[in-house]
């Protein structure tokens, strides 16, 4: 078992993943982190962001949330996402939508809008649209 | 022949009575199935902050938050009261409410002065009947409560803390036993309670040494803040959607007893009603024999 950790995602409204894994790879606060057996406890920040889940059996598996915490233990990885869908779900069209919609939003600031809820949205679409990116890399790789 | 209408009217009032409890028997049983759900979705969640709360807590961390810190003095206490907006769900709140006011009566004969922060519609009346110090209410959740919505209320609660105008902060709300059962629980939010991650303690973790600390990213202090903020948020969150869960089973309960009493009411009133009936009909018999046998 030296090799493999167990990697809980949670979100607010459901339970994402739970598992035996041999790699996190998680964005921070201050960039991105590698997660690997036997890791220092930590305790961050997560930026909207990919989540990228190696199984024990090589498998690898992406999700995404748009911020929350990671603690990491020794032995367990658990992250507290305010929500999290696995990226496969995520369609590319509609981030690239609400990405527009944000910046629309985000010029048009004499509006009634509020400029902070803007920004948040448009850093979560250009965070989802980060997220597909990197998968579709992968799959033109392999 | 008058009474005997007079019954039946009374029986008729009744039975329309009767089909209303029973629709909302079932209207309470279909949203309890979805409560229930939303109840059970969130539970990982709070389980694994909670958790990590536990660590925390169990850590020797360079940074003590304010919340973690148990304070000396108790001069002010504050309640979260987690109540429904609607009534007719049987003792439900009363029950709540009753424990809310044995817990607070032992705070303020140490001394304590009360502040309440109420949800639910139900709450914010009861307060002020009560003669509370209501610091903030929120109500019109719904069925589906959002974390947004309970923000402000619970940020208010946090401020006050935060600028020492509250010593020790609770959460009131009904716990979910079951169907049949629910039980009015006064949970402790702040400070956060060393027994807060006991399930937590007991793993096998135990093994580690005894000062230890986690890595911070990006510091200790802004992180501990939001985070600590967003348990609060979603043990608060949790409270409410088991509190709805509580509220469509007790209502549901509530329902179901008005329509079997009121099945027995129209059955005693028919016997009556028959009674009656058969009174007026011998009666009458009675008086045409009677007036046969003048003539």
């Amino acid at each position: 078992m030296a090799n493999s950790f167990t990697c809980n995602i949670v979100s607010a409204e459901a339970s994402i993943f739970s598992g035996s894994v041999e790699q996190v790879v998680a964005s921070g606060m201050m960039g991105d982190l590698g997660i690997l057996p036997g890791h220092a406890p930590l305790l961050t920040e997560l930026q909207p962001g990919p989540i990228r889940v190696i199984h024990d059996n090589g498998k690898e598996e992406n999700f995404f949330v748009s911020g929350g915490f990671m603690e990491v233990q020794p032995d367990v990885v658990t992250i507290l996402a305010d929500a999290a869908t696995r990226a496969s779900d995520l369609n590319e069209a509609a981030a690239e939508e609400a990405r527009q919609e944000a910046l629309k939003a985000f010029n048009e600031k004499s509006s009634e809008l509020d400029y902070t809820r803007a920004s948040a949205e448009l850093a979560e679409a250009v965070a989802q649209l980060r997220t597909i990116q990197q998968l579709r890399k992968k799959a033109g790789k392999g | 022949m008058a009474a005997a209408k007079e019954i039946r009217t009374q029986i008729g009032s009744i039975k329309n009575t009767q089909k209303i409890t029973s629709a909302m028997e079932m209207v309470a049983a279909s949203k309890m199935r979805k409560a229930q759900d939303l109840m059970k979705a969130g539970q990982p969640y709070a389980k694994q902050i909670r958790n990590v709360v536990g660590h925390i807590a169990d850590a020797n961390p360079e940074y003590r938050h304010d919340y973690m810190i148990e304070r000396n003095e108790v001069n002010r206490v504050g309640y979260i009261v987690v109540s429904t907006d609607r009534g007719l769900c049987g003792g439900l709140n009363v029950n709540l409410f009753k424990a809310v006011v044995k817990d607070a009566r032992v705070w303020s004969q140490e001394g304590a002065e009360l502040d309440f922060c109420a949800l639910g519609a139900k709450g914010s009346a009861f307060f002020r009947n009560y003669g509370g110090n209501l610091i903030a209410a929120k109500s019109g959740l719904g069925e589906a409560p959002t974390v947004e919505g309970l923000i402000g209320s619970i940020k208010v609660m946090l401020e006050a803390y935060d600028e020492g105008r509250l010593d020790r902060l609770y959460v009131v709300y009904n716990e979910f036993v079951n169907t049949m059962t629910q039980r009015p629980v006064v949970r402790q939010l702040l400070p956060l309670s060393p027994d807060m991650g006991a399930d937590a303690k007991h793993d096998e973790e135990n093994a580690r040494p005894e000062s230890w600390d986690y890595l911070y990213e990006p510091d200790a202090k802004a992180l501990l803040d939001s985070l600590l903020v967003r348990f609060i948020e979603s043990q608060v969150y949790q409270a409410v959607v088991e509190n709805g869960a509580c509220e469509q089973a007790a209502r549901m309960i509530a329902m179901k007893s008005a329509t079997d009493n009121a099945g027995n009411l129209i059955d005693d009133l028919e016997m009556v009603y028959n009674k009656a009936r058969q009174a007026a009909i011998t009666q009458e018999i009675s008086e045409i024999v009677g007036g046969a046998s003048a003539v």
